[in-house]
């Protein structure tokens, strides 16, 4: 009966299965929901080699799948997996992340277990009976209140939305074979690219963005070495992205890639409706730009009204001389 | 190669948003609605396998009769033929239902859905539908090739992409980057005045669970006006995302 998470690791052996930063701020969440119904945590991991570190996070007891065929992510195996992970357990709630590959199998597992799923989920139940969560909704512009009637149900934990709750537990870890079979494999990857080396916007606690203030592509530099400074991922803005001054992987907005860190920079980006949208879930929000009149300004947490080309490089100056007092 | 495109009818995304009957319902008095930008992307996509392959597309749309200008704007853009499913959205899983039991009548090979909706943002329906059927399933997908009965999708990952290959039929949740912004196809006038002769059929929805339920919406708390920091005092602002934001 306990409480079902899917706790995300790293698949690619350089860093050796080790989990994602989402699966502590998961498994935080995860212990208080279960301790309002009165039960424990149960982890489901995939290929994590060192499960230990989940029992600082309240983690009770682990089904650790080991399986060469679940080395890269598929989504229909995955969330099988999971499934019989879930059945075993008897778990009557499951908790996700909102990483891609997450709300990739989600649907997928809700099907699998005739579970009611709602994603972007905000903060703790409201309710437990009826059982009410609040979510992000209208692209982050408001808030529903979701009620969930189905015997087992799924959520989907929104990025950023819930912070690293410490308790200790004795962690109890149990070898799982889920029975995988070939139906289960018939999506192949053939290939995957990534760009190594680089924080990704998913992940990164700070990421800094460019707009069209910044004239061209020739003058990035400012961008990346500010990023650098605050080991920030580097991002943009539609029309950015549209004039192939930056890569598309790079365009954030309602319909670039959605951004929920922690510091958000804008840099010469004056605030369309859909580039707010996007990164509204970011916790705070500072704006650089020479138009004071721009309605970035309006959702923003701090500003600095001037010429970027005369700002950015002074406090990328400055934060190099602060990282190396603070360090 | 019959294509069946998924559409959402959303506000545009420059809309007021706010709620009526005690915070119950999204208020539309005054809204534009439009076709949800995701699927926009993959209505163009498959248009372009309509001129280049002879694929036939049928576009289609769980709502009420208020949908119908956006189905027929999706016919103006070049669809061949229109469905409503006469029934609210009510929530992610009644709409794959519906989705699922449109598919298995038509024999569609490849559905191309919108990965998110921007007004529930629930990014579940494509995963249902295939699951629901037991289709093949790629998200996130920003490409997708077809030669015969082989599918080569690329689904974008974090800091990169991953090439797939499937079997049809296949379901795809959609973005851009299955075409670009500058190549979405608007209707022209031609468009406009063919999509008037175009079938919309009407369709009474097939039972189905509502799974969850949007009680009540809440609009967010009043923001604090931004803290300006001037240009010759970035100390001030370092100090403000040190101490007071806890950010670096």
């Amino acid at each position: 009966m306990s409480l079902l998470i899917y706790a995300e690791s790293n698949p690619d052996s350089t860093t050796g299965g080790k989990f994602k930063k989402v699966a502590f701020e998961l498994a935080s969440y995860a212990k208080k929901v279960a301790e309002s119904l009165g039960t424990t945590v149960t982890a489901v991991t995939i290929n994590a080699v060192d499960v230990s570190e989940l029992s600082n996070y309240g983690v009770d007891k682990v089904l650790k799948i080991t399986n060469d065929k679940l080395a890269t992510f598929n989504a229909k195996a995955y969330s099988d997996a999971i499934k019989q992970a879930a059945q075993k357990e008897n778990a009557k709630v499951i908790v996700l992340s909102s990483t891609t590959d997450s709300i990739y199998l989600a649907p997928l597992l809700a099907i699998g277990l005739e579970a009611g799923y709602t994603s972007n989920v905000v903060g703790l139940p409201l309710s437990t009976s009826p059982f009410q969560v609040k979510r992000n909704a209208f692209s982050n512009k408001a808030f529903n209140i979701t009620e969930i009637s189905t015997d087992l149900k799924i959520l989907g934990l929104a990025k950023n939305s819930y912070g690293l709750v410490e308790t200790s537990s004795n962690l109890t870890t149990e070898d799982f074979s889920p029975t995988l079979n070939e139906a289960d494999f018939a999506v192949k990857v053939e290939k995957v690219e990534k760009v190594s080396g680089k924080v990704t916007i998913a992940d990164a606690e700070v990421v800094v963005s460019g707009g069209r203030g910044l004239k061209g592509p020739e003058n990035w530099s400012l961008i990346e070495e500010l990023a650098t400074v605050l080991g920030a991922a580097t991002a943009c803005s539609k029309p950015v992205s549209d004039l192939g001054w930056r890569p598309h992987s790079e365009h954030v907005g309602q319909t670039g890639k959605p951004v929920a860190t922690n510091l958000y920079i804008a840099v010469g980006i004056s605030g369309a409706i859909q580039h707010i949208a996007g990164i509204n879930s970011s916790k705070v929000k500072v704006v650089i730009n020479s138009d004071p009149e721009a309605p970035f300004f309006k959702v923003a947490d701090y500003g600095v009204v001037g010429d970027a080309f005369d700002i950015v490089p002074k406090l990328t100056q400055k934060l190099k001389e602060f990282k190396a007092q603070n360090s | 190669m019959k294509i069946l495109v998924c559409i959402s009818h959303v506000p545009d995304t420059t809309s007021k948003i706010n709620f009526v009957n005690n915070d119950s319902e999204f208020d539309t008095n005054g809204v534009q609605f439009v076709i949800n930008p995701n699927d926009e992307f993959g209505l163009t996509r498959a248009v372009w396998f309509q001129e280049q392959q002879g694929a036939t597309v049928t576009v289609v749309n769980v709502g009420g009769p208020d949908t119908e200008p956006t189905l027929r704007k999706a016919l103006a853009i070049g669809a061949n033929e229109a469905i409503r499913v006469n029934a609210a959205p009510t929530d992610g899983f009644y709409v794959a239902t519906q989705l699922a039991e449109v598919i298995k009548n038509g024999q569609y090979d490849l559905i191309i859905c919108g990965k998110e909706s921007l007004d529930y943002n629930g990014g579940m329906v494509p995963g249902m539908v295939a699951s629901l059927l037991d289709y093949n399933f790629v998200n996130a997908c920003i490409d997708v090739k077809i030669d015969g009965t082989a599918a080569t999708a690329v689904r974008e990952i974090d800091g990169g992409k991953e090439t797939i290959s499937a079997y049809l039929p296949l379901v795809i949740g959609g973005q851009k980057g299955l075409v670009e912004e500058k190549d979405l196809r608007i209707p022209n006038m031609r468009g406009i005045m063919t999509a008037r002769t175009k079938t919309l059929t009407v369709l009474e929805p097939t039972d189905a669970k509502i799974n969850t339920k949007a009680v009540k919406f809440e609009k967010p708390a009043p923001r604090s006006a931004v803290k300006l920091v001037s240009a010759d005092n970035l100390d001030e602002l370092i100090n403000l995302l040190h101490n007071e934001a806890k950010v670096i």
